[in-house]
């Protein structure tokens, strides 16, 4: 499972970020980078995200486990 | 165009916010090579706040209101309970201002290249390390990446401050501490006096924070939102359901759409390491009732620079002597984060009847010194005993904040 932004939602305040334990995001320009390797999926950038635009993907969780 | 890569800087501050604006003024005004790099494109946009100023800091910052970006004058506050009953508190004379942060930040930004920084935008920190005592930065510009020296480096890159954790401070904000905020500018709106702040409360209308409106001229003002992060709904959700409520807001145009994280949770414990001082946003510089930070954040900016400057002076930038950086700032303002801390802590509990119960009891001098945390010892007789006697619960809670 990782986070998803959704760039429809996103208003690039990077709040997301700054709670993010891990560095795993970047905001730069008007985009959020999520760097997919370096995610917990702690879903800390899905609390704070004033509108919503953080979004823990479940199908990236079923191939994660397969893997494993 | 000056190469900015060619020479070791002797400060780098990441961030032309108002806090590094006003850190590289402070370097440039002793004489000393500063770059003050943004990764925007634009100073002042988009902002992540609502634009107040009160005197109180326009006197500690050493700032005079000027009509180009201090454009509301605010004689006052009202704050609303969550059936509408309203605490209120107006002056003769304005209290503050609500800058237009674009123009204000523009002329911070004039200012210090007037007096020999150099700024520049559009350029993204990617990584950082320390080489021979030196900080070398990689920075993405125009697609390539190019490497930035600098003796010191000023992390003032806000909520989304990666720049300190790059080298080795963790700034990060821990999500109990961290307020959710929303806000539209709103124009074409009514029914609200422009010359006040418009605070209002309720655990439906913004749980663990309030709503706001704060003028900004002619039918034009912020109108915005902060929550807990722990909460099941955004705060878009909320914002949007309150303005829906509001006959003079709801049919408003909205002109732009602001976000942000607000660090509430009190100022990094360490703010500095080898190389390295971090203010504004990025050390947590807020208050946490309000969650405002133009001022106190402008003010830790100040101290950045000068203490860069005594760094510079003495040629040693080990974390050592950049330590007084972090201990003339709680010597200068931790007391108060102290006593506003607790405050915040206290504002958490109310329900929607004790807000209503306050809102129709107590004046604005308590409502700010129950904020403040200054209420005296006569103060809190008279609260205790004529005000909160009939509201137990809530008596309870104030006397385990405030005994």
């Amino acid at each position: 499972m990782v986070v998803k932004n959704n760039s429809n939602k996103c208003a690039y305040c990077g709040a997301c970020v700054g709670v993010c334990p891990t560095q795993a995001l970047v905001l730069k320009d008007v985009r959020i980078f999520v760097d997919e390797s370096k995610c917990i999926s702690c879903g800390a950038c899905v609390k704070i995200c004033p509108v919503g635009a953080m979004e823990l993907s479940k199908e990236v969780k079923t191939a994660s486990k397969s893997k494993k | 165009m000056e190469d900015i890569k060619s020479k070791v800087w002797d400060v780098v501050v990441v961030g032309a916010g108002p806090v590094g604006l006003y850190a590289g003024i402070e370097i440039a005004k002793a004489k000393s090579s500063v770059l003050i790099l943004d990764r925007k494109q634009e100073i002042g946009c988009p902002k992540r706040c609502a634009e107040g100023l009160s005197l109180r800091w326009f006197n500690i910052l050493g700032l005079k209101p000027n009509p180009e970006w201090s454009i509301q004058p605010i004689h006052g506050a009202a704050l609303y309970g969550p059936s509408g009953k309203q605490i209120k508190m107006k002056n003769k004379e304005p209290q503050g201002y609500i800058l237009e942060r674009k123009m204000f930040e523009k002329h911070l930004a004039i200012e210090a290249v007037k007096l020999g920084a150099k700024i520049t935008m559009k350029h993204l920190v990617v990584s950082a390390k320390r080489e021979n005592g030196i900080v070398e930065m990689n920075v993405e510009a125009d697609g390539k990446i190019q490497t930035i020296k600098a003796k010191l480096v000023i992390a003032c890159d806000g909520i989304d401050s990666l720049v300190a954790r790059m080298l080795g401070l963790n700034t990060k904000n821990n999500l109990n501490d961290t307020d959710s905020g929303y806000q539209y500018e709103m124009t074409g709106i009514s029914g609200y006096d422009e010359n006040l702040l418009h605070l209002y409360f309720g655990v439906d209308i913004a749980p663990r924070g309030y709503i706001w409106i704060f003028p900004k001229r002619e039918g034009t003002a912020n109108v915005g939102i902060g929550i807990g992060a722990y909460e099941e709904k955004t705060a878009k959700f909320y914002l949007d359901k309150w303005i829906a409520s509001q006959p003079g807001v709801k049919d408003g145009s909205i002109i732009e759409v602001n976000a942000g994280g607000i660090p509430v949770g009190g100022f990094l414990e360490k703010m500095e390491t080898d190389n390295l001082l971090v203010a504004g946003d990025a050390g947590h510089m807020v208050d946490p009732i309000h969650g405002g930070g133009i001022g106190i954040a402008m003010e830790g900016g100040r101290l950045a620079g000068a203490v860069a400057v005594k760094a510079l002076k003495a040629k040693d930038f080990s974390d050592k002597m950049l330590s007084t950086y972090t201990k003339e700032w709680y010597a200068l303002r931790g007391n108060e984060l102290k006593r506003r801390l607790k405050s915040r802590h206290l504002l958490e509990q109310l329900t929607n009847e004790d807000f209503d119960y306050l809102a129709g009891s107590i004046s604005m001098d308590e409502a700010l010194k129950i904020g403040n945390g200054t209420l005296t010892k006569t103060d809190k007789f008279a609260l205790f005993t004529k005000k909160l006697v009939t509201r137990p619960k809530l008596l309870k809670i104030m006397v385990k904040y405030f005994q």
